[in-house]
């Protein structure tokens, strides 16, 4: 990090690589979103303008549009970064993780809070690289603490796994209120 | 004075004394740890709090906000890694300071620094109060509507050199606020038909997504890494003695916390180098900075920790949240339907002071806490940053799915993660999406509600502050543009920096 010389500098954020596709991104969405607005949004005849219903779409979508716009001339006229495509690349492998995230969501009903999430973060730390005993033992102790903490403790809204109800009656008792 | 001690006695409570106290130390530690930041553990805990009492929540999510930067300053001056992105200033003179073997005078200077502005920051907020008392009740629909107007437009012009990607991003966060059923017609906006669109998207699920995904997915896609924090040796409470050598640095500096603080948008980041040029222009060894100056590392943490006070008063005083941690914690107040603004200081004002007085004790706690563990939090500072990343995944769930359960929530928070992801790699903002979201919705509803008294555009004006906010409004908007001239004119070579990446976090 370089030092930083001016209360300018300081607030200027650079360009990194991928931003033109961003940029293009950002305003194909905007217009597309922008075009829809008749279809929805309802107008209602004798309300000021500022109270119907479709004036904070209209005012956010084209303002975001034309952001957008002055952000894509602004990329497009830069000097141009390598490595835009290893860029976007990364970003989509960041996808494999949001479908780890959504599998995590969709087991948790059906084998259980404590269960899954002991699975899960041993898997995923096994996908991540990591093979020394200590670390998966981290993970496990780690996965029980978070659930001790936020379902056993804490109480949040989280519901108990379908799988449980095969267990005897008191333990299946314990597994569904605390775990 | 019946209030104060109502206040106190709400601080008195167990619960809120144990809520302090996990939130403070906590926060320290989360603070500590480059990569996590209190932006993702409040995002985390948020959905945990709205079961409990207002204040318990509260002062949890408080304790975090007000001591994560006290931990932050730990990376910042060992590893030259700041661990929030408020510190980043603090490595500037903090690094040096440890290469040159001084880390224990450096990491104590810090903590005493710290506590010093958190608790200015305070005392200002005391003896403000009874000045917002006054003035807060003359903030009607339409004074609210011009704040958060500024609002807006000051989180975008903070963003110097990227004004049209943090326009973009808060409109994007003002149109997220639309979708669903209007509430004055309950006409759909922008739901497509989709049943669960037509109750909008939740600022939770973003929040969620935007701040605790995306981190995760952020550190799950990059190499493993490992810092290596020496620990500290030298009694911790030498910095106290060292820190009235330079009262007057810290006592400005905190002075830029309080009043940067209050103004929506700007925040600790100005605060700091703000009172960092002031300490380097009075200084007697001015050319000492950035290489190990103690008055520069003064200067940095007295200010970022007088914010987090100075934050809670354009809150509880008009309900209107300056940074995304403050427009978290709106959602505490709303969910137990305490609606911070005027009638929070007619109302509630033993809830005010009960959060007056946790303040305090954060800082109290937090300097005890300090003194005795800051080798431990060395250790903490090792953890292998993909690991972090599968533990920030697992916890993004609670959050997320503690709500209401919703398969569609997680998906939606994920879609936000992939977002905030990219945008993190492209050193974009993201905190103008969440007040776009907040304050966006504060401006319809408060325009809305303005909009039958008014017989032309210029009654919009026509009351004292609604005037005087209006001409901030332009006199903001007329400095840009000079800025903006005058470095045009200048010609002034870019220095690219990573200063912003910290910022995400």
């Amino acid at each position: 990090m370089s030092r930083v010389k001016t209360l300018q500098a300081l607030f200027k954020r650079y360009r990194r690589p991928g931003d033109i596709v961003f940029a293009w991104f950002a305003l194909v969405v905007s217009v597309v979103l922008l075009s829809q607005i008749t279809d929805q949004t309802v107008w209602r005849d004798g309300k000021p303008v500022m109270a119907q219903p479709r004036f904070w779409p209209a005012v956010s979508l084209g303002g975001m549009a034309g952001f957008a716009a002055l952000h894509l001339i602004g990329s497009a006229l830069s000097e141009r970064i390598e490595g835009r495509w290893q860029e976007v690349r990364l970003w989509f492998a960041s996808l494999e993780f949001a479908g780890w995230f959504i599998a995590y969501a969709i087991v948790v009903p059906y084998a259980g809070y404590l269960p899954t999430t002991l699975v899960f973060a041993v898997l995923l730390c096994l996908r991540m690289g990591y093979r020394s005993r200590g670390m998966l033992l981290a993970a496990g102790v780690t996965a029980v603490v978070i659930v001790v903490l936020f379902k056993s403790l804490l109480k949040v809204n989280l519901p108990g796994g379908r799988v449980y109800e095969v267990l005897p009656e008191g333990l299946r008792q314990i597994m569904l209120t605390y775990f | 004075m019946e209030n104060l001690i109502s206040g106190l006695e709400i601080l008195l409570r167990w619960d809120v004394g144990l809520a302090l106290l996990i939130g403070s130390i906590g926060g320290v530690i989360i603070g500590a740890i480059p990569g996590v930041g209190p932006a993702v553990a409040i995002a985390i805990l948020l959905p945990a709090t709205f079961s409990l009492d207002p204040i318990v929540g509260l002062t949890m999510l408080l304790g975090i906000y007000g001591s994560s930067m006290y931990g932050g300053a730990i990376p910042a001056v060992l590893i030259n890694t700041p661990g929030t992105a408020v510190n980043a200033l603090t490595s500037y003179d903090g690094y040096p300071m440890t290469q040159r073997g001084e880390a224990h005078r450096a990491v104590s200077l810090a903590y005493s620094a710290s506590f010093w502005g958190g608790i200015i920051g305070i005392l200002c907020l005391i003896l403000l109060s009874p000045v917002l008392a006054i003035i807060a009740p003359m903030f009607g629909s339409r004074e609210i509507f011009l704040a958060a107007l500024l609002g807006i437009i000051l989180v975008i012009l903070a963003h110097r050199g990227q004004i049209f990607a943090a326009g973009l991003l808060a409109m994007f966060g003002i149109f997220l606020e639309t979708v669903g059923l209007h509430a004055a017609t309950y006409t759909p906006r922008y739901t497509f038909e989709l049943t669960f669109l037509s109750s909008g998207i939740n600022l939770i699920v973003v929040v969620l997504g935007l701040f605790a995904l995306s981190q995760a997915f952020f550190l799950l896609i990059e190499p493993d890494s490992s810092p290596d924090a020496k620990p500290v040796r030298g009694k911790m409470s030498a910095g106290i003695k060292e820190l009235l050598g330079h009262k007057r640095v810290a006592t400005v500096a905190s002075g830029f916390g309080v009043i940067l603080g209050m103004i929506p948008g700007t925040g600790e980041f100005t605060a700091q180098f703000m009172s960092y040029t002031y300490a380097q222009k009075t200084s007697k060894t001015p050319d000492d900075f950035g290489k190990g100056s103690p008055e520069g590392l003064v200067a940095s943490e007295a200010a970022n920790n007088a914010v987090p006070a100075a934050a809670m008063i354009p809150l509880l005083a008009l309900g209107i949240p300056g940074e995304a941690l403050t427009a978290m914690m709106l959602s505490v107040f709303y969910v137990h339907n305490v609606i911070p603004g005027p009638q929070l200081f007619q109302n509630n004002i033993d809830l005010v002071y009960g959060l007056y007085f946790a303040l305090i004790a954060l800082n109290v706690i937090v300097m005890v806490f300090l003194l005795f563990s800051t080798n431990l939090l060395t250790k903490v500072i090792r953890i292998p940053t993909r690991f972090l990343g599968v533990m920030i995944l697992l916890l993004s769930f609670v959050g997320v799915y503690s709500l209401r359960n919703s398969l569609t929530d997680c998906m939606i928070a994920s879609g936000f993660g992939v977002l905030g992801l990219v945008l993190k790699r492209l050193n974009l903002p993201i905190v103008p999406i969440i007040l776009g979201m907040v304050l966006g919705g504060i401006m319809e509803v408060k325009l809305r509600s303005a909009l039958p008294r008014l017989q032309s555009p210029l009654d919009m004006i026509n009351r004292p502050i609604a005037a005087i906010l209006f001409g901030i409004i332009i006199l903001v908007l007329i400095l840009h543009v000079r800025t903006m001239i005058r470095e045009w004119r200048a010609h002034q070579v870019d220095e690219d920096h990573d200063l912003h990446d910290a910022q995400q976090r």
